[in-house]
């Protein structure tokens, strides 16, 4: 039905329903994380029915707006101001919603809801349960909130919450060192990107007087802003979208992040808030697009990391970790077809990519919570005793190998061909050198899975115990994205799929049938795909040939690739450490002996104040003048006292002569 | 007849009291001119009754009254000038300072 | 009566009144000042008859001079005064001569000056009747009345346990 409409629909200038409310999306699971971080104690081990209550209306609101705009209602933006100073700066919450949004607001959702429900079996009996439910919802909410954003500022508010959430959640087993270690590596190193992004929003504002994306963007395709302004802006902004979306340089702390729970992988760090960053290149892309070289810019790191981090995913024995790496690489694939134009292609990708990704983080839980080990050495032979999650892994992989007709095959096709398109037509270097790094990668990546999958499930179990399958609360949600992982391929189908009616540049035309991009290319990246399988099966197969080939020949490779180039040690010592100490040794002398000299020096001139004020004021001033008083009425009543005389008539005398008076003083004036 | 004619005879009167109370010795005698002192004012109430007239005969009950509280104050006064001569044998009004510094 | 008659009356009682007086004070026999006393007030009661006002004067001769006076020369005897001259004068009598002064000063200067050329109307024919007066005690002033009742009871109620030899 979505289909029939959106191809007879034209852009409505009506607003759906739903569409209007989506601001209540966000609003939903923040409630929920009130709800259970103050009354979760009380509900036994009921909490997550919040959450999921929470995160399924969500759901299913988005679908609905989707369906609403997709069937030609118009987008919808609105805003509330909450702070001005007079007209030149005004800070708003508001909300954008169109297609990109909506795109989103079903990725968070759906995949929040899956991981609320895998959570219940993966999270089972942990003693934080409350807890990591308030977190995931807190992180929905946030996420919802960052997509939603019409304005740059509550962009990066909802940045900066995500972040918070993700240190939450990986540092979830903070009892052991390594992992609050990653945790603060995580948020310090999407920081170092955050300075670039606030950087980025100030350099905007100085030159739009404005921190509404629509403004910005419409402002940078009239060419109102310097070239120069726009690329500094755009550069800027794309520091933050690096340390987000763990691009090199900044992409060290993804695999760390591993530390944390697997759903916690499986939602954060694969389909939803590393996207953030690809999200925000997507959302800004017109001012990208007329901000000179900072496309290529965007392209060129992304080709970098793309080719770094699967060539680290090949070599890693926790499963996790191949997965961070293959997140890293696909984060990349996505930047790279923004870097070239393919804005369609680009946030295809994104969305088919949460599903597969986030499928095989949690089939890697449900591998993990039945080995109790990360480690594939500790795996193997599990296809007998796991198989819906055999099957189900099975398919991610095939997926995000990009096979025929999953979905990851249309995503990856679509980008490469669109790098063709760019690299041949118009002859851009980057667009070359991005073609030359997607074919690359997208071997390497079929070779990493298929190396993972069958030291997983092939060969001979080498752990201890008997694996049994995970319960149906963490099956049910792996064959869902399954379903997903087989059928949303089809949205992105070339010509006829909807999806690039509803994601678009405007000015972005639809090719029509041809060969050479719909039958030639894809043939070849499935090509390409298949060799590297039959490669891996070859390789890891028998596992001795492994350790031979790559242990011997290719040795310093090996140790390198294990090191990860050695870029940790880099920045440890050349970077942390350098830093840390000097700075520690400044600020300990600074509080000793400026802070504390300002402290023992206000506390001794107090102290003399107050003997000063003792001895002089209060001992010589002011008892002066008490015992001077007192003084004073012993001696006058001394002398007063000789009136007392006794003798009453005197007395008496007195008295008339005080009456005289009076009646003088009263007659007479 | 001149009203202050009265009132200056009435001063006149209770100044000579007063000199009385304050230079007589004995007690009894500075009672005497205290009696002195309550008939000028007498003497003042009754010439003011006849001067206003319509205040009708206010002054002449208050000069009464006057009269009757005088009587009282005498006796009592007399009473104690009597026990203090019992017990001082004397009733010199100078002798009478034990209140004195 | 004619004015000018009772000017001269007025003058001549004030007159023996004023000289009485300062023989109270000054006197050197008690019993002598005494009967000055007597002197003055019954030039006071001739006063109250100028003024119309006989019940006053008849009450003021049967009380002060007939009880008052009577009663001090009571007290007199009973203290042991000193029959014949004595000393009766204190050592501050110049203070008080000039406290009289002052108060005499004083009180006739505002009084003169207040009521400086009125008079009183003396013609009417018959004095105060005292039917009127008893009608006013007991009625305007019927709480005045048993007060002042009150208070003599009480005055003769001390006197007695003053006075008492125990």
């Amino acid at each position: 039905m979505i289909f029939a409409l959106a191809e007879e629909a034209t852009p409505g200038t009506v607003a759906g329903f739903a569409t209007e409310y989506m601001w209540a999306v966000p609003l939903l699971p923040f409630l929920a994380a009130v709800i259970i971080g103050f009354f979760g104690r009380k509900m036994g081990g009921k909490e997550h029915y919040v959450g999921i209550f929470a995160v399924g209306a969500g759901l299913v609101m988005s679908l609905i707006a989707f369906a609403q705009l997709a069937g030609g209602n118009a987008a919808v933006e609105a805003s509330y101001t909450w702070f001005r100073l007079d007209d030149s700066l005004e800070l708003e919450f508001g909300m954008n919603y169109d297609f990109l949004t909506g795109v989103m607001f079903v990725v968070v959702t759906t995949i929040s809801l899956l991981v609320h429900i895998y959570s219940t079996g993966y999270m089972h009996g942990d003693k934080r349960y409350t807890w990591f439910y308030a977190a995931l919802s807190l992180f929905t909410g946030s996420m919802l909130f960052l997509v939603i954003a019409n304005n740059l500022m509550q962009m990066f508010v909802g940045w900066e919450l995500v972040g918070v959430c993700s240190y939450f959640l990986i540092g979830h087993y903070w009892e052991e060192s390594p992992n609050s270690s990653a945790a603060i590596k995580a948020f310090i190193t999407t920081r170092i990107g955050d300075v670039g992004f606030l950087f980025g929003i100030f350099v905007l504002f100085v030159a739009t007087g404005t921190f509404d994306i629509i403004e910005i963007n419409h402002l940078a395709e009239e060419g109102e802003l310097g070239g120069s302004i726009a690329t500094i802006g755009a550069l800027l902004l794309f520091c933050g979208a690096v340390g987000k979306s763990a691009q090199v340089p900044l992409h060290v702390w993804l695999p760390d992040a591993m530390a944390g729970p697997t759903p916690v992988s499986a939602l954060i760090h694969a389909a939803t808030m590393v996207v953030a960053g690809v999200y925000l290149v997507a959302r800004m892309f017109i001012l990208f697009e007329h901000a000179g070289a900072a496309l290529n810019v965007v392209a060129i790191v992304a080709s970098i990391t793309m080719l770094i981090a699967a060539a680290l995913a090949l070599v890693q024995d926790d499963i996790k970790r191949v997965l961070a790496y293959s997140t890293v690489s696909q984060l990349a694939y996505m930047m790279a077809a923004l870097g070239v134009g393919a804005y369609t292609a680009g946030v295809f990708h994104l969305f088919t990519h949460a599903f597969f990704k986030a499928l095989l983080f949690l089939g890697a839980g449900s591998l993990i919570h039945a080995v109790h080990s990360n480690n594939m050495s500790d795996m193997g032979g599990l296809r007998k005793y796991m198989p819906h999650t055999f099957k189900t892994f099975i398919i991610g992989s095939l997926a995000l190998a990009g096979i025929f007709p999953l979905a990851g095959f249309f995503s990856k096709d679509e980008i490469v061909g669109e790098a063709f398109r760019a690299a041949s037509e118009e002859t851009q270097i980057t667009a070359i050198i991005v073609f030359a790094s997607a074919i690359i990668t997208a071997f390497l990546t079929a070779l990493y899975m298929t190396r993972a999958c069958i030291k997983t499930f092939f060969g001979e179990y080498r752990g201890h115990g008997t694996p049994h399958e995970s319960p149906p609360s963490m099956v049910v949600p792996l064959w869902i994205l399954a379903g997903a992982s087989l059928s949303v391929g089809l949205l992105g189908l070339p010509v006829v799929g909807p999806f690039a009616d509803w994601i678009n540049v405007p000015g972005e035309t639809r090719h029509g049938f041809d060969t050479l991009y719909n039958i030639v290319l894809p043939l070849a990246s499935v090509g390409i795909a298949v060799a590297a399988i039959w490669l891996g099966w070859v390789l890891f197969y028998k596992e001795r040939r492994q350790v031979d080939i790559l242990s011997t020949r290719f040795a310093w490779v090996y140790r390198l690739l294990e090191n990860k180039y050695y870029l940790d040690d880099i920045y440890m010592g050349g970077i942390v450490r350098p830093v840390q100490y000097p700075l520690a040794a400044f600020a300990y002398w600074t509080n000793q002996h400026i802070l504390d000299g300002i402290v023992n020096g206000t506390a001794h001139a107090t102290v003399g104040a107050g003997q000063g004020v003792y001895g002089v004021i209060d001992q010589q001033v002011v008892d002066a003048g008490v015992n001077g008083a007192a003084g004073l009425t012993g001696f006058s009543g001394g002398l007063l006292r000789y009136i007392q005389t006794g003798n009453v008539q005197r007395y008496a005398a007195f008295l008339f002569i005080a009456i005289a008076a009076f009646v003088a003083l009263f007659g007479l004036t | 007849m001149p009203v202050s004619y009265f009132l200056v005879l009435s001063a006149l009167l209770f100044s000579v009291g007063v000199y009385g109370v304050l230079a007589r010795q004995n007690a009894v005698l500075v009672l005497l001119s205290v009696e002195l002192m309550l008939n000028a004012t007498n003497i003042n109430l009754v010439a003011f009754s006849a001067f206003f007239q319509e205040a009708g005969v206010a002054g002449q009950v208050f000069a009464l009254f006057v009269i009757a509280v005088a009587a009282a104050e005498v006796g009592i006064g007399l009473a104690i000038v009597i026990l203090i001569f019992r017990n001082r044998q004397s009733v010199d009004v100078d002798e009478m300072s034990l209140m004195k510094w | 009566m004619a004015a000018l008659a009772q000017e001269m009356i007025f003058w001549a009682v004030a007159a023996m009144m004023g000289i009485a007086s300062i023989g109270v004070v000054t006197s050197r026999n008690v019993v002598h000042a005494a009967l000055y006393l007597v002197g003055t007030l019954m030039g006071a009661a001739a006063l109250y008859i100028l003024l119309l006002a006989e019940f006053v004067a008849w009450v003021q001769v049967l009380v002060y001079v007939g009880a008052i006076v009577v009663l001090m020369l009571f007290g007199l005897m009973l203290t042991r005064a000193p029959i014949g001259k004595a000393n009766f004068d204190n050592d501050q009598r110049l203070l008080s001569a000039l406290t009289a002064l002052a108060v005499f000063g004083v009180t006739s200067y505002i009084m003169v000056r207040a009521f400086e050329g009125q008079t009183i109307d003396l013609s009417r024919e018959t004095g105060t009747l005292t039917a009127s007066i008893g009608e006013v005690i007991f009625s305007t002033y019927v709480l005045p009345f048993e007060v002042v009742s009150v208070l003599l009871l009480a005055a003769l109620v001390g006197a007695v346990v003053i006075a008492r030899r125990d």
